[in-house]
């Protein structure tokens, strides 16, 4: 070991100036910021952003900045709590803690590909697609939502796509496109055509268990992008263990092997003190 | 010659090697037990646990700085019968030592916890008397009767061996090491972590939500080492060192100021589970190159005048 130690810009949070801020939908927002270390972060990485006085919470970079033409991350937020409410009342100008790059991302994987984003799932996807086009591939992405008017990020990822890819939606009232989940859509898309090389999949741990056995029933590898409770995001406290695995260090995202039954995922989470709760089937 | 042997026993517990992790890593639920314990340690330690469930302190809860990291988790835990399932779990898997770590709030609730996991085959109980950064229970070893009655509590609820790990932010370490010994402890675990901060300059206010943490890693490791040095001077029971140890040169300095076996904590968001190996073949290869037969020979060693 050499002294001063260093995790580099996992250790600690640097204050960022919120560069722009975009109105996705009603409750979803999307911050961007300018910053060295998120710039080189692999897609489906997260950061810890911290709000002093609130909270400092896990959340996925919608934008890395090396992939993008104005060098910008960012952070997509939906309204869900104290800790995204304070991130909404922020504007351009105002500062947000960042502490990461943390974690193991998606890996690129070329030939056909399928992208499944439950909500804001698809936030953590959308720099995999910068990825996924610069190897050749072809992608469908499908990104499901509750209703029409709460799809975050869909037109942003079809202009991404133009010409290498196409955007299915789900809502589940129905409102736009395919009526049902995404998980449902995906199921369609494949059993017409199961030719994949590989799926990636953000959001609700049903959804995820649902594209698990798709993943098997078609023998599609499969990259999945888990979340629970981070509290020191570099692998010692053991707040976020889904089975023997920390979602800080070893995941978010996991490969489908790996995920084979696998103790808790898709049946328990657990609370800041480490209780089980058990998760919606 | 023959390899030498790393085997220790500690309070009358038989350790393959004297290298355990330092409570509060991992060892909250029965997976992260049981992903540890396939780590080459001799002895696990799980996180305290006391009788009510702790959401512990909000975020911010771990911050480097540039001689260690500094925590305020603020002993989060699902609480004794939460616990008991995950222990339960754990311990039909694993085939080490495993000592529970015990904290309290008040001086009965040690000894509650303890008497409540007596039917349990668990090698023994190290008590928490320590945490620099959850008022009540830093308090508890910073004051002798307290610590005294605290310790009399967990005693008088076990057989079972029982570490006492007290905190450097002593005035008299010695003293408190020699007192626990007085009150039935088996063995002393030295140390806990500095009491310590960080403030933010842009957010211009303390960066841990708990705003006191405890400071661990390598700018601990000279005044746990010291601690290790005094109590060894002072008592006769075994002392387990924790505080810095990164390489088997800093386990060594532990080994000869005293202490018979060692824990490690910071070194895992550094060099991962696979840190125990490392010190391991450290130890192995330091043994064998001085020819000594076992690692007990080096026990102290730096007293010798």
């Amino acid at each position: 070991m050499t002294f001063p130690l260093s995790l580099g810009p996992k250790g600690r949070p640097r204050m960022v100036k919120i560069e722009k801020v975009r109105v996705e939908t009603p409750q979803v927002k999307t911050l961007f910021f300018r910053d060295e270390a998120c710039s080189g972060a692999e897609p489906g990485q997260f950061v810890m952003v911290w709000i002093p006085r609130v909270d400092e919470v896990p959340m996925s970079l919608s934008h890395v900045g090396s992939l993008e033409p104005n060098g910008l991350s960012a952070i997509t937020v939906r309204k869900v709590g104290e800790a995204s409410e304070a991130l909404h009342r922020l504007d351009a100008g105002s500062f947000l803690g960042v502490r990461g790059p943390l974690g193991r991302g998606f890996k690129p994987v070329k030939g056909r590909v399928l992208l499944v984003g439950g909500g804001l799932g698809i936030a953590p996807m959308r720099p995999l697609l910068s990825k996924l086009k610069k190897l050749g591939c072809k992608a469908t992405v499908v990104i499901g939502a509750t209703s029409a008017g709460e799809m975050a990020l869909a037109q942003e990822v079809e202009v991404l796509l133009s010409g290498w890819g196409r955007l299915l939606k789900a809502t589940d009232d129905g409102s736009l496109g395919f009526k049902g989940t995404a998980s449902r859509l995906a199921a369609e898309i494949l059993k017409k055509e199961a030719n994949y090389n590989q799926l990636y999949a953000c959001g609700p741990e049903p959804m995820l268990t649902e594209i698990l056995a798709l993943s098997f029933k078609y023998e599609i590898h499969a990259q999945l992008s888990l979340e629970r409770y981070v509290k020191c995001g570099i692998g010692i406290c053991g707040s976020c263990m889904v089975g023997p695995y920390r979602i800080c260090t070893d995941g978010p995202v996991f490969a489908s092997q790996l995920l084979k039954n696998l103790p808790e995922f898709g049946s328990h989470r657990r609370d800041a003190s480490g209780r089980k709760i058990p998760l919606p089937s | 010659m023959v390899k030498p042997s790393l085997q220790v026993k500690l309070a009358g517990v038989k350790l393959e090697n004297p290298l355990m992790n330092a409570s509060g890593i991992l060892g909250l639920t029965s997976y992260s037990l049981v992903r540890l314990a396939e780590a080459e340690l001799g002895a696990l330690v799980t996180k305290s646990v006391g009788l009510e469930a702790r959401p512990g302190s909000p975020n911010p809860t771990v911050v480097e700085v540039p001689v260690g990291l500094i925590n305020s988790m603020g002993l989060p835990n699902p609480g004794l019968e939460a616990f008991k399932a995950e222990l339960k779990e754990a311990l039909a898997k694993i085939r080490k030592p495993l000592f529970v770590s015990v904290f309290g709030f008040n001086l009965r609730e040690y000894g509650e916890v303890v008497r409540r996991l007596e039917g349990f085959p668990v090698a023994g109980f190290e008590l928490n008397v320590s945490c620099p950064h959850v008022g009540g229970v830093g308090e508890i070893g910073g004051n002798p009767e307290a610590l005294e009655e605290a310790v009399k509590e967990a005693r008088a609820s076990t057989e079972k061996p029982l570490l006492v790990k007290l905190s450097p932010n002593l005035s008299s370490f010695a003293e408190a090491a020699r007192l626990v010994e007085k009150a039935g402890a088996d063995g002393i675990v030295a140390t806990n972590t500095i009491r310590a901060m960080v403030i933010d300059l842009e957010a211009g206010r303390p960066l841990l939500a708990g705003v006191y943490g405890g400071l661990s890693g390598p700018a601990l490791k000279p005044v746990a080492l010291r601690c290790v040095y005094e109590a060894y001077e002072a008592v006769k029971i075994p002392i387990v060192g924790c505080g810095g140890i990164f390489t088997w040169r800093d386990a060594l300095e532990y080994f000869m100021a005293g202490a018979s076996a060692i824990q490690v904590g910071t070194a895992l968001a550094y060099q991962g589970l696979e840190v125990f190996r490392s010190l391991l073949s450290g130890l192995s290869a330091y043994l064998e190159e001085k020819r000594i037969e076992d690692l007990s020979e080096l026990v102290g060693v730096a007293h010798k005048r």
